[in-house]
């Protein structure tokens, strides 16, 4: 692969920009849902090729972020006693909770081991039977049919020392939470690709009609955001909100009802405390009576003090599009990557940590 | 890679065992569970998340996708 077959390439990357800057007319304001999508947007550069009639505002689509002080505690002090081992993935154990984070435990002698796979922690409880193995359970539809199919593994292979810490969100319930907020003007969603792998079309439905905002599920290469955005401002100058896949390769109209139903045999939703937006009705998961036995907090209820968000810390603002990361005092000064106060600057996914990683648009 | 919790990356499957499969990820031999995606055949593309393929992609696409994983790495490279 040499350099002039990327130039192939690049001129497409080039014509969509050039599409959009010629379309676009009236000042819009989208929201990219996805932190993955926050960092690509920064990292490609995209919102430097967007004209200025163009504002893109950062969403709550990260888990680690949108995880609560009280969640985080509650991780921390379970990885705090003595016959347990946690397994996570490796965003969360950096995220400063109330007193500490995961990693500072583990620094105290706390078991605490990062994972790539679910599969993983289901392998760490058959090497260790004599321990218990929590696996903390953060994300979204993307993740919970995962962290699903590793509780019926379990569950056939009799794994009875493994359990999880149910913190896993639902989308949909938090996307109307937000709209119906109004906190935000916002014309238009750039929806999250592979949460939409498992959901489909359906859950967007109701959003234009109910809220007049488009939303188009995107991919995550520069071309992908770029051919959903035009489909968002096209849609925009029309006056014609719209539900659309710009993600046709991976996600498709009846999503994975496979994983759905995976899903939903083993969870059933709740209400759950989001980091920024408080508590949302039916947006967690929480296991159903028939795997009980899988549930951490079943057998782990640890006294956790009351927990309080870092003092100064706006990352609560920054997931609802009603502050950029620039806007708070700690950003860049206090709060960074290598030392973060929030959980906006620690996650892969945090909209902080992308706008300090790739630079701040004026 | 699959600590970003939102991001899913394309892998081929190699040989299916029940429902495991060995698979390739940009030259990388795993171990996924197909679990969620029960149809998967060898040769497919698979969207590979936390250990799991969660959906399988449309084939020429998708190798147009790794194509420009490909691409957009040199071009990182070069600049």
């Amino acid at each position: 692969m040499t350099l002039s077959d990327v130039a192939r390439d690049a001129p497409r990357i080039r014509s969509v920009a050039n599409h959009i800057a010629a379309i676009s007319r009236k000042p819009v304001q989208f929201m990219e849902f996805c932190g993955s999508h926050t960092h690509a947007l920064l990292r490609y550069g995209i919102r430097d090729m967007l004209p200025a009639t163009i504002t893109m505002r950062s969403g709550p689509g990260c888990p680690v972020c949108v995880t609560s002080a009280s969640d985080i505690d509650l991780a921390i002090a379970i990885a705090g006693m003595s016959d347990v081992i946690v397994a996570t993935y490796g965003d969360l154990v950096r995220v400063p909770g109330t007193n500490g984070s995961l990693e500072r435990a583990r620094a105290r002698g706390a078991d605490v081991k990062v994972i790539y796979s679910a599969l993983d922690a289901l392998q760490i409880a058959a090497q260790h039977p004599e321990r218990q193995v929590i696996l903390i359970g953060i994300g979204f539809e993307t993740t919970a049919p995962t962290v699903a199919a590793a509780i019926i593994a379990a569950s056939r292979h009799r794994l009875s020392n493994f359990r999880v810490l149910p913190l896993l969100k639902l989308t949909p319930p938090v996307m109307a939470a937000l709209l119906q907020l109004g906190e935000v003007h916002i014309d238009g969603i750039l929806c999250p690709g592979h949460v939409s792998v498992i959901t489909g079309m359906e859950p967007y439905r109701a959003i234009p009609g109910r809220f007049n905002v488009g939303c188009v599920v995107s991919g995550f290469e520069p071309l992908d955001m770029l051919q959903a955005i035009d489909m968002l401002v096209e849609q925009a100058e029309a006056g014609t909100p719209a539900v659309a896949n710009a993600y046709e390769r991976a996600v498709s109209e009846q999503g994975n009802e496979v994983a759905r139903n995976v899903m939903n045999q083993v969870f059933a939703p709740c209400d759950a405390e989001w980091r920024g937006l408080g508590l949302v009705s039916a947006s967690g998961l929480r296991l159903r009576p028939e795997y009980q036995d899988f549930d951490a907090t079943a057998i782990y209820q640890p006294h956790v003090a009351r927990s309080s968000e870092p003092f100064g810390c706006r990352c609560g603002d920054v997931l609802r599009g009603s502050a950029l990361p620039q806007d708070c005092p700690l950003f860049a000064r206090v709060c960074t990557p290598d030392n973060p106060v929030g959980p906006c600057m620690v996650s892969h996914e945090g909209a902080c940590a992308a706008h300090f990683s790739y630079g701040i648009p004026t | 890679m699959c600590s970003v919790m939102c991001l899913a990356i394309p892998a081929l499957i190699l040989a299916i065992d029940g429902d495991s499969a060995e698979v390739d990820v940009g030259g990388i031999r795993r171990h996924i569970g197909t679990m969620l995606t029960p149809q998967v055949k060898v040769g497919d593309y698979v969207l590979l998340h936390t250990g799991y393929s969660i959906g399988i992609l449309k084939r020429e696409e998708a190798e147009e996708t790794l194509a420009m994983f490909r691409e957009l790495a040199e071009v990182s490279d070069a600049l």
